[in-house]
């Protein structure tokens, strides 16, 4: 009967569903495997949940897909909260999502191994990136919280040890929304700043949350384009984070990473307090070398300064010469002196009274006279062939028979000093028998002694 | 003097306590490098003795720019 018959429009129908369904699953955990996951342009996110039985398709809008930490993928069994909700243009229900955790492991920890193998397969970690620590920092930059147990830590070890540094910090929260563009942003802040040689990016210890924002790929991203090397130092020893994977260096514990620092500060310091130490001791042991050299040599004068008998001659040589000539004039003056007495005497005599009676004492004197010249002539002249005789025997060719020998330069000038030539000079060397042309190859003005 | 400067410093200074220890070399030249060598270590201990402790926070004006400022910070109270 048509007339008992209740007929219901689809929107009438699909109306009283909606409030059935609706009604009975405001609020739902749902389980499954993600497939088809597909974000729409409008930021709004599409997908169906499945199990062995059946599909459910579901919806995260916009604003629930920012808030989710892991990336939802094809295959990811997760378990999903929301409401049903029914789509009456086109006869279908889906769930709308309001929070989505994977199934097994935390949502941050499947986040962390997605981001790190994102990352990863970019090259982000590879340890040819990592850059080395300057070897002489001197201004340090550190971004973290300066109210936090991170900066005192820090600068408790740094005043400890003495770091004389200059430290800048850049200060960010480091946890919290909002923490992980500050820290980003504080990273690029020193590195816009300059002169920063080396960034210290961490916090204290905390919960895997209270760590959060060093896990995201904002902090990563402006770690890897730091021009300033970085050392991470978040948390606690055990604490690995994104951060550290990219940094050029992990410290496990924010005061490690300033121990680093000032370690590094404290090794040159004494890393040139020993070279000087090594340069002293070193010249000691040479001076003491060269001391036992001299004591030894010492009684081996000749040795020490094979020039210097040659030097004695000559100066002998140069002192017979001139005593000689000096005797021979002497002797000669003296003659000749004698002779003009003579001769005036001879002429103070009246040639006409006295030349008949003394023609006889004239001729005797000046027979004796002549012979007195002649006997001193004699004698200068024997003095002199005697003086010749041992300045023969001091001649320096004399000494050449024993071996010496004799340097001088084209213009006859006799080398007595490594100074008087140069390089490339031109010498002639007086042997005993005969002479070598020579061409200075090298000189040294102080020789080492007992080599000639 | 520089941080490049002081790097050379220490390498020449590196090298001439090699050439020393090695000890082949006349004395004449081992008392001009060691004369060169006491000089350089002094400027490097300078140098590093030379740098000022200094802690800063960044701050930032209203137009944005970067600026430091002292921070204030106390160990001894910190250790109380």
């Amino acid at each position: 009967m048509s007339a008992d018959r209740v007929v219901l429009s689809v929107g009438e129908l699909t109306a009283q569903l909606r409030g059935v369904v609706e009604e009975k699953f405001p609020a739902v955990w749902v389980e499954g495997e993600i497939s088809n996951f597909k974000v729409y342009t409008s930021g709004h996110a599409y997908f169906t949940l499945k199990d062995a039985d059946a599909q459910l398709k579901a919806v995260l809008f916009r604003n629930r897909v920012r808030r989710i930490r892991f990336e939802p993928e094809d295959g990811l069994h997760v378990m999903a909260f929301g409401s049903i909700e029914v789509y009456a243009q086109r006869g279908e229900y889906q769930l709308v999502i309001e929070l989505l955790e994977p199934r097994g492991v935390g949502a941050l920890q499947l986040a962390f191994e997605q981001l790190k193998t994102r990352l990863g397969a970019e090259g982000l970690f590879d340890q040819g990136r990592k850059r080395p620590l300057p070897r002489f920092p001197r201004k340090i930059g550190i971004v973290t919280s300066p109210s936090g147990a991170a900066i005192r830590d820090m600068l408790r070890v740094i005043s400890r040890r003495f770091g004389e540094l200059h430290i800048v910090i850049a200060p960010a929260r480091v946890q919290g929304a909002g923490a992980a563009e500050e820290v980003a942003q504080a990273i690029r802040d020193l590195n816009a700043l300059g002169g920063v040689d080396v960034l210290i990016v961490g916090r204290g210890g905390g919960s895997l949350e209270d760590l959060w924002a060093f896990n995201e790929e904002v902090v990563a991203r402006a770690i890897a384009a730091s021009k300033i090397p970085v050392i991470s130092a978040v948390g606690h020893e055990v604490d690995f984070t994104i951060a550290d994977f990219v940094a050029d260096l992990r410290a496990p514990t924010p005061s490690a990473a300033a121990e680093l620092v000032v370690r590094e500060k404290q090794a040159l310091v004494e890393g040139v307090a020993e070279l000087h130490a090594r340069l002293e001791g070193a010249m000691r042991r040479r001076l003491e070398r060269q001391r036992e050299r001299l004591t030894a040599t010492l009684g081996r004068r000749v040795l020490t300064d094979p020039a210097r008998p040659l030097r004695d001659l000559e100066r002998r040589v140069d002192e017979a010469r001139r005593r000689l000539r000096h005797a021979a004039t002497a002797s000669l003056k003296r003659a000749a002196h004698r002779f003009e007495l003579a001769t005036a005497a001879l002429r103070s005599a009246s040639p006409f009274v006295r030349l008949h009676g003394n023609r006889q004492r004239l001729q005797t004197v000046n027979a004796r006279l002549t012979v007195e010249i002649a006997r001193t002539l004699d004698r200068a002249r024997h003095r002199l062939t005697a003086d010749a005789g041992r300045l023969d025997s001091l001649s320096p060719l004399a000494v050449l028979g024993r071996g010496y020998s004799l340097t001088r330069t084209p213009d006859g000038r006799v080398v007595r000093s490594a100074r008087e030539v140069a390089a490339g000079d031109a010498v002639r060397v007086l042997l005993h028998r005969g002479s070598l042309d020579c061409r200075v190859e090298a000189t040294r003005e102080h020789d080492d002694g007992t080599q000639v | 003097m520089t941080e490049l400067k002081f790097e050379d410093c220490l390498t020449r200074l590196e090298e001439i306590v090699k050439a020393l220890e090695g000890g082949n070399l006349p004395l004449e030249e081992s008392l001009k490098v060691f004369e060169e060598g006491i000089r350089l270590a002094r400027h490097c201990a300078k140098y590093l003795d030379a740098a000022e402790r200094r802690i800063e926070i960044l701050a930032k004006d209203e137009t944005g720019a970067l600026a430091q400022k002292p921070f204030a910070w106390d160990a001894a109270d910190d250790e109380a």
